[in-house]
Protein backbone atom coordinates (compact mmCIF):
# COMPACT_ATOMS: atom_id res chain seq x y z
CA UNK A 1 0.00 0.00 0.00
CA UNK A 2 1.32 3.56 -0.93
CA UNK A 3 0.39 5.85 1.59
CA UNK A 4 0.48 9.00 1.13
CA UNK A 5 1.59 11.60 3.98
CA UNK A 6 -0.92 13.41 5.60
CA UNK A 7 -4.21 12.46 3.29
CA UNK A 8 -6.76 11.14 5.33
CA UNK A 9 -9.46 12.02 3.27
CA UNK A 10 -13.33 12.28 3.25
CA UNK A 11 -15.35 10.61 6.44
CA UNK A 12 -15.90 7.33 5.68
CA UNK A 13 -19.37 5.94 5.09
CA UNK A 14 -19.47 1.96 5.29
CA UNK A 15 -21.40 0.24 2.94
CA UNK A 16 -21.43 3.79 1.09
CA UNK A 17 -23.20 1.64 -1.79
CA UNK A 18 -20.29 3.61 -4.02
CA UNK A 19 -18.43 1.37 -6.52
CA UNK A 20 -14.66 1.01 -6.27
CA UNK A 21 -12.76 4.73 -6.40
CA UNK A 22 -15.79 6.36 -6.98
CA UNK A 23 -16.88 9.31 -4.61
CA UNK A 24 -21.06 11.16 -4.00
CA UNK A 25 -21.47 13.80 -6.88
CA UNK A 26 -24.63 14.48 -4.37
CA UNK A 27 -26.77 17.45 -6.10
CA UNK A 28 -23.99 18.21 -8.36
CA UNK A 29 -24.46 16.25 -12.25
CA UNK A 30 -21.53 17.13 -14.46
CA UNK A 31 -22.09 17.48 -18.18
CA UNK A 32 -19.08 15.25 -19.93
CA UNK A 33 -20.29 15.13 -23.83
CA UNK A 34 -17.24 15.60 -25.59
CA UNK A 35 -19.42 16.92 -28.45
CA UNK A 36 -21.39 20.19 -29.58
CA UNK A 37 -24.68 19.68 -27.61
CA UNK A 38 -27.27 19.28 -30.36
CA UNK A 39 -30.95 21.30 -31.11
CA UNK A 40 -33.13 17.95 -31.50
CA UNK A 41 -36.89 18.99 -31.36
CA UNK A 42 -39.17 15.84 -30.13
CA UNK A 43 -40.86 15.88 -32.93
CA UNK A 44 -37.53 15.56 -35.17
CA UNK A 45 -36.60 12.72 -32.90
CA UNK A 46 -36.44 8.98 -33.96
CA UNK A 47 -35.21 5.92 -32.69
CA UNK A 48 -34.63 2.83 -34.74
CA UNK A 49 -33.64 -0.89 -34.07
CA UNK A 50 -31.88 -2.91 -37.11
CA UNK A 51 -28.94 -5.25 -37.84
CA UNK A 52 -29.77 -8.65 -36.41
CA UNK A 53 -33.52 -8.25 -36.12
CA UNK A 54 -36.71 -10.29 -37.72
CA UNK A 55 -38.11 -6.81 -38.34
CA UNK A 56 -36.33 -3.80 -38.01
CA UNK A 57 -38.10 -0.47 -36.86
CA UNK A 58 -38.09 3.05 -36.62
CA UNK A 59 -40.18 4.77 -33.50
CA UNK A 60 -41.07 8.31 -33.95
CA UNK A 61 -41.45 10.37 -30.53
CA UNK A 62 -45.09 9.93 -30.22
CA UNK A 63 -44.84 5.90 -31.14
CA UNK A 64 -42.35 5.63 -28.55
CA UNK A 65 -44.57 6.98 -26.02
CA UNK A 66 -47.17 4.51 -27.08
CA UNK A 67 -45.20 1.60 -25.44
CA UNK A 68 -45.79 0.90 -21.58
CA UNK A 69 -44.07 3.48 -19.28
CA UNK A 70 -41.60 2.79 -17.18
CA UNK A 71 -39.00 4.41 -14.77
CA UNK A 72 -35.20 3.39 -13.32
CA UNK A 73 -34.98 4.76 -9.97
CA UNK A 74 -31.30 4.05 -8.41
CA UNK A 75 -27.73 4.46 -9.10
CA UNK A 76 -25.65 6.20 -11.77
CA UNK A 77 -22.08 5.86 -11.93
CA UNK A 78 -19.52 8.24 -14.56
CA UNK A 79 -16.15 6.60 -15.16
CA UNK A 80 -14.68 10.15 -14.12
CA UNK A 81 -15.42 8.99 -10.57
CA UNK A 82 -18.61 10.63 -9.63
CA UNK A 83 -21.51 8.58 -8.66
CA UNK A 84 -24.91 10.03 -8.11
CA UNK A 85 -27.51 8.05 -5.51
CA UNK A 86 -31.66 7.95 -5.81
CA UNK A 87 -32.03 9.29 -9.27
CA UNK A 88 -35.12 8.72 -11.28
CA UNK A 89 -35.18 8.20 -15.12
CA UNK A 90 -38.93 8.14 -16.67
CA UNK A 91 -39.46 6.13 -20.24
CA UNK A 92 -39.78 3.50 -21.16
CA UNK A 93 -38.13 -0.24 -20.75
CA UNK A 94 -35.35 -1.25 -23.54
CA UNK A 95 -37.40 -4.25 -23.56
CA UNK A 96 -40.35 -2.91 -25.29
CA UNK A 97 -38.52 -1.55 -28.01
CA UNK A 98 -36.94 -5.09 -28.71
CA UNK A 99 -39.85 -6.95 -28.46
CA UNK A 100 -41.28 -5.54 -31.27
CA UNK A 101 -38.08 -6.10 -33.40
CA UNK A 102 -37.45 -9.41 -32.34
CA UNK A 103 -33.60 -10.10 -31.81
CA UNK A 104 -32.18 -13.12 -34.08
CA UNK A 105 -30.57 -16.11 -32.09
CA UNK A 106 -27.13 -14.67 -33.35
CA UNK A 107 -27.28 -11.36 -31.85
CA UNK A 108 -24.30 -10.92 -29.41
CA UNK A 109 -23.38 -7.67 -29.24
CA UNK A 110 -25.46 -3.69 -30.18
CA UNK A 111 -23.69 -0.69 -31.01
CA UNK A 112 -25.92 2.17 -29.52
CA UNK A 113 -25.57 5.23 -31.57
CA UNK A 114 -26.77 8.86 -31.13
CA UNK A 115 -28.10 11.46 -33.24
CA UNK A 116 -24.86 13.45 -33.28
CA UNK A 117 -22.41 10.58 -34.30
CA UNK A 118 -21.52 9.16 -30.68
CA UNK A 119 -21.42 5.60 -30.65
CA UNK A 120 -21.07 3.12 -27.62
CA UNK A 121 -20.92 -0.71 -27.68
CA UNK A 122 -22.57 -2.95 -25.01
CA UNK A 123 -23.38 -7.01 -24.75
CA UNK A 124 -26.97 -7.75 -25.67
CA UNK A 125 -27.42 -9.58 -22.15
CA UNK A 126 -26.55 -5.75 -20.59
CA UNK A 127 -29.47 -4.27 -22.42
CA UNK A 128 -32.31 -6.90 -21.46
CA UNK A 129 -34.17 -7.97 -18.62
CA UNK A 130 -35.43 -4.71 -17.35
CA UNK A 131 -31.30 -3.35 -17.35
CA UNK A 132 -32.09 -0.89 -19.86
CA UNK A 133 -34.22 2.31 -20.88
CA UNK A 134 -34.95 4.75 -23.46
CA UNK A 135 -35.26 7.65 -21.07
CA UNK A 136 -37.24 11.27 -21.63
CA UNK A 137 -37.79 12.34 -18.24
CA UNK A 138 -35.16 12.92 -15.20
CA UNK A 139 -36.88 13.75 -11.84
CA UNK A 140 -40.31 13.93 -13.71
CA UNK A 141 -39.50 17.01 -15.70
CA UNK A 142 -38.23 16.76 -19.13
CA UNK A 143 -34.54 15.77 -19.99
CA UNK A 144 -32.13 18.61 -20.50
CA UNK A 145 -30.69 18.99 -23.59
CA UNK A 146 -27.25 18.73 -22.21
CA UNK A 147 -27.81 15.42 -20.87
CA UNK A 148 -29.20 14.33 -23.54
CA UNK A 149 -32.52 15.08 -24.15
CA UNK A 150 -34.88 14.76 -26.22
CA UNK A 151 -34.31 11.11 -25.27
CA UNK A 152 -30.95 9.06 -23.63
CA UNK A 153 -30.07 5.40 -23.36
CA UNK A 154 -30.18 4.48 -19.70
CA UNK A 155 -27.95 1.51 -18.63
CA UNK A 156 -27.04 1.86 -15.09
CA UNK A 157 -25.20 -0.72 -14.31
CA UNK A 158 -22.53 0.28 -16.50
CA UNK A 159 -20.83 3.68 -16.42
CA UNK A 160 -22.48 6.26 -17.74
CA UNK A 161 -20.96 6.57 -21.47
CA UNK A 162 -22.22 3.58 -22.27
CA UNK A 163 -25.90 5.37 -21.47
CA UNK A 164 -26.01 7.21 -25.11
CA UNK A 165 -27.41 10.70 -25.05
CA UNK A 166 -29.56 11.75 -27.85
CA UNK A 167 -30.36 8.28 -28.80
CA UNK A 168 -30.89 7.77 -32.38
CA UNK A 169 -30.77 4.06 -32.13
CA UNK A 170 -29.37 0.39 -31.96
CA UNK A 171 -27.70 -2.01 -34.35
CA UNK A 172 -27.48 -5.84 -32.97
CA UNK A 173 -24.48 -7.81 -34.18
CA UNK A 174 -23.07 -11.06 -33.65
CA UNK A 175 -19.83 -9.53 -32.59
CA UNK A 176 -18.11 -6.83 -30.97
CA UNK A 177 -17.80 -3.11 -32.00
CA UNK A 178 -15.76 -0.56 -29.84
CA UNK A 179 -17.56 2.05 -29.79
CA UNK A 180 -16.15 5.98 -29.22
CA UNK A 181 -15.14 6.21 -25.97
CA UNK A 182 -13.74 2.11 -26.40
CA UNK A 183 -11.54 3.35 -29.13
CA UNK A 184 -10.36 6.31 -27.43
CA UNK A 185 -8.79 3.70 -24.49
CA UNK A 186 -11.51 3.16 -22.17
CA UNK A 187 -13.08 -0.29 -21.19
CA UNK A 188 -15.13 -2.70 -24.19
CA UNK A 189 -17.83 -3.29 -20.85
CA UNK A 190 -17.13 -0.32 -18.52
CA UNK A 191 -18.77 -2.66 -15.23
CA UNK A 192 -18.30 0.21 -12.22
CA UNK A 193 -18.38 -2.76 -9.55
CA UNK A 194 -14.99 -4.33 -11.10
CA UNK A 195 -13.81 -0.58 -11.77
CA UNK A 196 -13.41 -1.47 -15.66
CA UNK A 197 -12.43 2.45 -16.61
CA UNK A 198 -9.54 1.57 -19.19
CA UNK A 199 -8.84 -1.00 -21.82
CA UNK A 200 -7.05 -3.47 -19.72
CA UNK A 201 -8.78 -3.02 -16.44
CA UNK B 1 -20.87 3.98 -39.11
CA UNK B 2 -23.41 5.10 -41.54
CA UNK B 3 -26.48 3.48 -42.65
CA UNK B 4 -29.94 4.05 -43.69
CA UNK B 5 -32.38 6.31 -40.81
CA UNK B 6 -29.06 7.51 -39.49
CA UNK B 7 -29.51 11.55 -39.50
CA UNK B 8 -27.02 13.48 -40.91
CA UNK B 9 -26.27 15.91 -37.52
CA UNK B 10 -23.13 13.52 -37.14
CA UNK B 11 -20.20 14.76 -34.76
CA UNK B 12 -18.41 11.31 -34.77
CA UNK B 13 -14.96 13.00 -34.04
CA UNK B 14 -12.24 10.63 -34.43
CA UNK B 15 -10.12 10.06 -31.50
CA UNK B 16 -6.80 11.83 -32.66
CA UNK B 17 -4.31 9.11 -31.37
CA UNK B 18 -4.57 5.05 -30.76
CA UNK B 19 -4.16 4.78 -26.55
CA UNK B 20 -1.32 2.29 -25.06
CA UNK B 21 -3.42 -0.48 -23.19
CA UNK B 22 -0.03 -0.51 -21.07
CA UNK B 23 0.36 2.63 -20.59
CA UNK B 24 -3.49 2.90 -18.91
CA UNK B 25 -3.57 0.42 -17.11
CA UNK B 26 -0.63 0.36 -14.58
CA UNK B 27 0.06 3.03 -11.85
CA UNK B 28 3.24 4.85 -11.17
CA UNK B 29 4.82 6.25 -8.32
CA UNK B 30 5.09 10.11 -8.92
CA UNK B 31 7.18 12.05 -6.33
CA UNK B 32 6.40 15.91 -6.11
CA UNK B 33 9.77 17.98 -7.29
CA UNK B 34 8.09 21.53 -7.43
CA UNK B 35 4.98 23.34 -6.27
CA UNK B 36 4.54 27.11 -8.38
CA UNK B 37 1.41 29.16 -7.21
CA UNK B 38 -0.09 30.07 -10.36
CA UNK B 39 -2.86 32.44 -8.73
CA UNK B 40 -4.53 32.88 -5.21
CA UNK B 41 -6.27 29.42 -6.11
CA UNK B 42 -4.56 27.74 -8.63
CA UNK B 43 -0.81 26.24 -8.39
CA UNK B 44 1.30 24.03 -10.64
CA UNK B 45 2.62 20.41 -9.30
CA UNK B 46 5.50 19.06 -10.77
CA UNK B 47 6.38 15.57 -10.79
CA UNK B 48 9.12 13.00 -11.53
CA UNK B 49 7.94 10.25 -12.70
CA UNK B 50 9.95 6.92 -13.33
CA UNK B 51 8.65 5.20 -16.49
CA UNK B 52 6.62 7.81 -17.96
CA UNK B 53 5.64 6.60 -21.20
CA UNK B 54 5.17 9.99 -22.81
CA UNK B 55 2.03 11.85 -23.35
CA UNK B 56 0.64 14.60 -26.31
CA UNK B 57 -0.69 17.78 -25.24
CA UNK B 58 -4.05 17.39 -24.08
CA UNK B 59 -4.17 14.26 -22.77
CA UNK B 60 -4.91 13.89 -18.90
CA UNK B 61 -4.06 11.10 -16.32
CA UNK B 62 -5.58 9.91 -12.85
CA UNK B 63 -3.80 10.46 -9.64
CA UNK B 64 -4.53 8.15 -6.70
CA UNK B 65 -4.10 8.91 -3.02
CA UNK B 66 -4.30 6.62 -0.37
CA UNK B 67 -4.78 6.99 3.43
CA UNK B 68 -3.17 5.13 6.30
CA UNK B 69 -6.76 2.72 6.52
CA UNK B 70 -6.53 2.15 2.71
CA UNK B 71 -8.55 4.54 1.63
CA UNK B 72 -8.34 5.76 -1.65
CA UNK B 73 -9.23 9.04 -3.83
CA UNK B 74 -8.84 9.03 -7.67
CA UNK B 75 -9.23 11.98 -9.67
CA UNK B 76 -8.79 12.53 -13.95
CA UNK B 77 -6.65 16.04 -14.43
CA UNK B 78 -5.44 17.58 -17.38
CA UNK B 79 -1.35 17.28 -17.62
CA UNK B 80 -0.02 20.77 -18.42
CA UNK B 81 3.33 20.24 -19.23
CA UNK B 82 4.23 19.80 -22.91
CA UNK B 83 6.01 16.06 -24.01
CA UNK B 84 9.55 16.47 -23.47
CA UNK B 85 12.08 13.82 -22.35
CA UNK B 86 12.67 15.23 -18.75
CA UNK B 87 10.69 12.46 -16.85
CA UNK B 88 8.62 14.73 -15.48
CA UNK B 89 5.21 15.93 -15.55
CA UNK B 90 3.18 18.96 -14.66
CA UNK B 91 -0.14 19.05 -13.42
CA UNK B 92 -2.04 22.73 -12.58
CA UNK B 93 -4.89 22.40 -10.37
CA UNK B 94 -7.73 24.47 -8.79
CA UNK B 95 -8.37 24.46 -4.84
CA UNK B 96 -11.51 23.27 -4.81
CA UNK B 97 -13.89 24.27 -2.10
CA UNK B 98 -13.85 21.14 -0.23
CA UNK B 99 -12.23 19.53 -2.50
CA UNK B 100 -10.44 15.98 -0.65
CA UNK B 101 -7.69 15.73 -3.14
CA UNK B 102 -7.19 19.41 -4.40
CA UNK B 103 -7.48 20.59 -0.68
CA UNK B 104 -4.45 17.60 0.22
CA UNK B 105 -2.24 19.30 -2.39
CA UNK B 106 -2.76 22.96 -1.44
CA UNK B 107 -2.36 22.72 1.83
CA UNK B 108 -0.78 19.90 2.53
CA UNK B 109 1.27 18.30 -0.59
CA UNK B 110 5.14 19.46 -0.23
CA UNK B 111 8.42 18.63 -2.32
CA UNK B 112 9.22 15.09 -1.75
CA UNK B 113 5.55 13.55 -1.36
CA UNK B 114 4.78 10.57 -3.11
CA UNK B 115 1.53 10.52 -5.00
CA UNK B 116 -0.12 7.69 -7.61
CA UNK B 117 -0.71 8.33 -11.12
CA UNK B 118 -1.75 6.15 -14.13
CA UNK B 119 -1.93 7.20 -18.01
CA UNK B 120 -1.38 8.93 -19.86
CA UNK B 121 -5.31 8.63 -21.24
CA UNK B 122 -7.65 9.46 -23.60
CA UNK B 123 -6.52 10.33 -27.11
CA UNK B 124 -10.02 11.95 -28.14
CA UNK B 125 -8.66 15.36 -26.72
CA UNK B 126 -5.21 15.15 -27.87
CA UNK B 127 -3.32 17.80 -30.02
CA UNK B 128 -0.50 15.94 -32.00
CA UNK B 129 0.54 18.77 -33.61
CA UNK B 130 -0.58 18.21 -37.13
CA UNK B 131 -3.57 20.80 -37.98
CA UNK B 132 -3.67 24.19 -37.45
CA UNK B 133 -5.51 24.58 -33.91
CA UNK B 134 -8.23 27.06 -32.40
CA UNK B 135 -8.37 26.61 -28.21
CA UNK B 136 -10.62 28.17 -26.31
CA UNK B 137 -10.38 27.73 -22.93
CA UNK B 138 -11.64 28.96 -19.45
CA UNK B 139 -10.78 29.30 -15.62
CA UNK B 140 -8.44 25.91 -15.52
CA UNK B 141 -10.22 24.85 -18.48
CA UNK B 142 -6.81 26.49 -20.13
CA UNK B 143 -4.97 23.63 -18.55
CA UNK B 144 -4.72 21.37 -21.52
CA UNK B 145 -4.20 23.94 -24.41
CA UNK B 146 -1.40 25.62 -22.32
CA UNK B 147 0.11 22.02 -23.05
CA UNK B 148 -0.53 22.61 -26.66
CA UNK B 149 0.94 25.93 -26.43
CA UNK B 150 3.80 24.93 -25.39
CA UNK B 151 4.27 22.03 -27.55
CA UNK B 152 3.90 24.34 -30.19
CA UNK B 153 6.72 26.83 -29.11
CA UNK B 154 9.22 23.93 -27.95
CA UNK B 155 8.89 22.64 -31.19
CA UNK B 156 8.90 25.89 -33.52
CA UNK B 157 6.03 24.53 -34.83
CA UNK B 158 5.32 27.21 -37.90
CA UNK B 159 1.53 25.65 -38.22
CA UNK B 160 -1.08 28.10 -36.72
CA UNK B 161 -2.20 27.57 -33.17
CA UNK B 162 -4.20 30.32 -31.60
CA UNK B 163 -5.80 30.44 -28.14
CA UNK B 164 -8.74 32.72 -26.26
CA UNK B 165 -9.08 32.39 -22.70
CA UNK B 166 -10.96 33.37 -20.64
CA UNK B 167 -10.65 34.49 -16.81
CA UNK B 168 -12.75 36.32 -14.23
CA UNK B 169 -10.06 39.03 -14.16
CA UNK B 170 -5.82 39.46 -14.44
CA UNK B 171 -5.20 38.09 -11.18
CA UNK B 172 -7.03 34.98 -11.49
CA UNK B 173 -5.27 34.39 -15.28
CA UNK B 174 -3.00 31.06 -15.47
CA UNK B 175 0.21 31.05 -17.01
CA UNK B 176 -0.16 35.43 -17.17
CA UNK B 177 3.26 35.85 -18.00
CA UNK B 178 3.99 33.03 -20.57
CA UNK B 179 1.25 34.11 -23.13
CA UNK B 180 2.52 36.06 -26.53
CA UNK B 181 0.63 37.05 -29.63
CA UNK B 182 -0.76 33.56 -30.26
CA UNK B 183 -3.15 34.64 -27.19
CA UNK B 184 -5.92 36.99 -26.23
CA UNK B 185 -7.29 36.87 -23.08
CA UNK B 186 -10.80 37.51 -22.21
CA UNK B 187 -11.64 39.37 -18.37
CA UNK B 188 -15.40 38.48 -17.82
CA UNK B 189 -15.35 40.72 -14.33
CA UNK B 190 -12.42 43.10 -14.04
CA UNK B 191 -9.94 44.27 -16.68
CA UNK B 192 -6.95 46.23 -16.60
CA UNK B 193 -7.04 49.79 -17.43
CA UNK B 194 -8.59 50.09 -21.34
CA UNK B 195 -9.35 46.42 -21.65
CA UNK B 196 -12.94 45.04 -22.26
CA UNK B 197 -15.21 43.27 -19.70
CA UNK B 198 -17.70 40.68 -20.12
CA UNK B 199 -17.95 37.12 -21.80
CA UNK B 200 -16.65 35.69 -24.69
CA UNK B 201 -18.54 37.22 -28.08
CA UNK B 202 -19.04 36.17 -31.53
CA UNK B 203 -16.11 39.45 -31.93
CA UNK B 204 -13.29 36.88 -30.35
CA UNK B 205 -14.50 34.10 -32.81
CA UNK B 206 -15.84 35.30 -35.87
CA UNK B 207 -12.33 37.09 -37.39
CA UNK B 208 -10.61 33.74 -36.71
CA UNK B 209 -12.76 31.64 -38.80
CA UNK B 210 -12.70 34.87 -41.31
CA UNK B 211 -9.32 34.15 -41.86
CA UNK B 212 -9.21 30.41 -41.88
CA UNK B 213 -5.87 28.22 -42.14
CA UNK B 214 -5.73 25.63 -45.31
CA UNK B 215 -7.46 22.96 -44.40
CA UNK B 216 -9.14 24.97 -41.50
CA UNK B 217 -9.13 24.59 -38.04
CA UNK B 218 -9.26 21.78 -35.44
CA UNK B 219 -11.70 23.19 -32.54
CA UNK B 220 -10.53 22.63 -29.05
CA UNK B 221 -12.74 23.82 -26.49
CA UNK B 222 -11.90 23.08 -22.03
CA UNK B 223 -13.62 24.42 -19.12
CA UNK B 224 -17.13 24.60 -17.32
CA UNK B 225 -19.85 22.98 -19.10
CA UNK B 226 -21.52 26.16 -19.10
CA UNK B 227 -18.25 27.68 -20.81
CA UNK B 228 -18.32 24.78 -23.07
CA UNK B 229 -21.74 25.20 -24.16
CA UNK B 230 -21.42 29.12 -24.69
CA UNK B 231 -18.03 28.83 -26.39
CA UNK B 232 -19.24 25.41 -28.75
CA UNK B 233 -22.01 27.32 -29.99
CA UNK B 234 -20.06 30.74 -30.90
CA UNK B 235 -18.23 28.62 -32.50
CA UNK B 236 -20.47 26.79 -34.62
CA UNK B 237 -22.43 29.89 -35.09
CA UNK B 238 -18.80 31.34 -36.81
CA UNK B 239 -19.11 28.92 -39.37
CA UNK B 240 -16.86 25.89 -37.43
CA UNK B 241 -17.81 22.71 -38.48
CA UNK B 242 -19.39 20.43 -35.45
CA UNK B 243 -16.75 17.32 -36.55
CA UNK B 244 -14.29 19.56 -35.68
CA UNK B 245 -15.31 20.86 -31.89
CA UNK B 246 -13.34 18.78 -29.59
CA UNK B 247 -15.16 19.73 -25.95
CA UNK B 248 -13.23 18.70 -22.41
CA UNK B 249 -15.97 19.62 -20.23
CA UNK B 250 -14.79 19.93 -16.43
CA UNK B 251 -16.74 18.07 -13.84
Amino acid sequence: MNITRGFTGRPRVHDSGLPPGQYDARDEWPVLSAEVTPDLAPEDWTFRIDGLVAEPRTWDWEQAHALPADAYEGDIHCVTGWSKFGVRFGGVSLDAFLDQVRPLPSATHVVAYAHTGYTTNLPLADVIGGRAWIAWEYGGEPLPAEHGGPARLIVPHLYFWKSAKWIAGLRLLDHDEPGFWEGNGYHARGNPWEEQRYSGD
Amino acid sequence: MTQPGTPVTRFAVPGRIGVSRQAASVWRTATLTEIRRETPRVSTFRFAVPGWPGHLPGQHLMVRLTAGDGYTAQRHYSIASAPDDSGHVELTLDHVRDGEVSGWFHTVARPGDRIEMRGPLSGFFAWPGDRPALLLGAGSGVVPLMSMVRHHRARNLTLPLRLLVSARGPEDLIYADEYGPETTPVFTRTAPEGTAVGRMTAAHVAPLLVEQPPGGWEAYVCGSNSFAEHASRLLVAAGQPVERIRIERFG
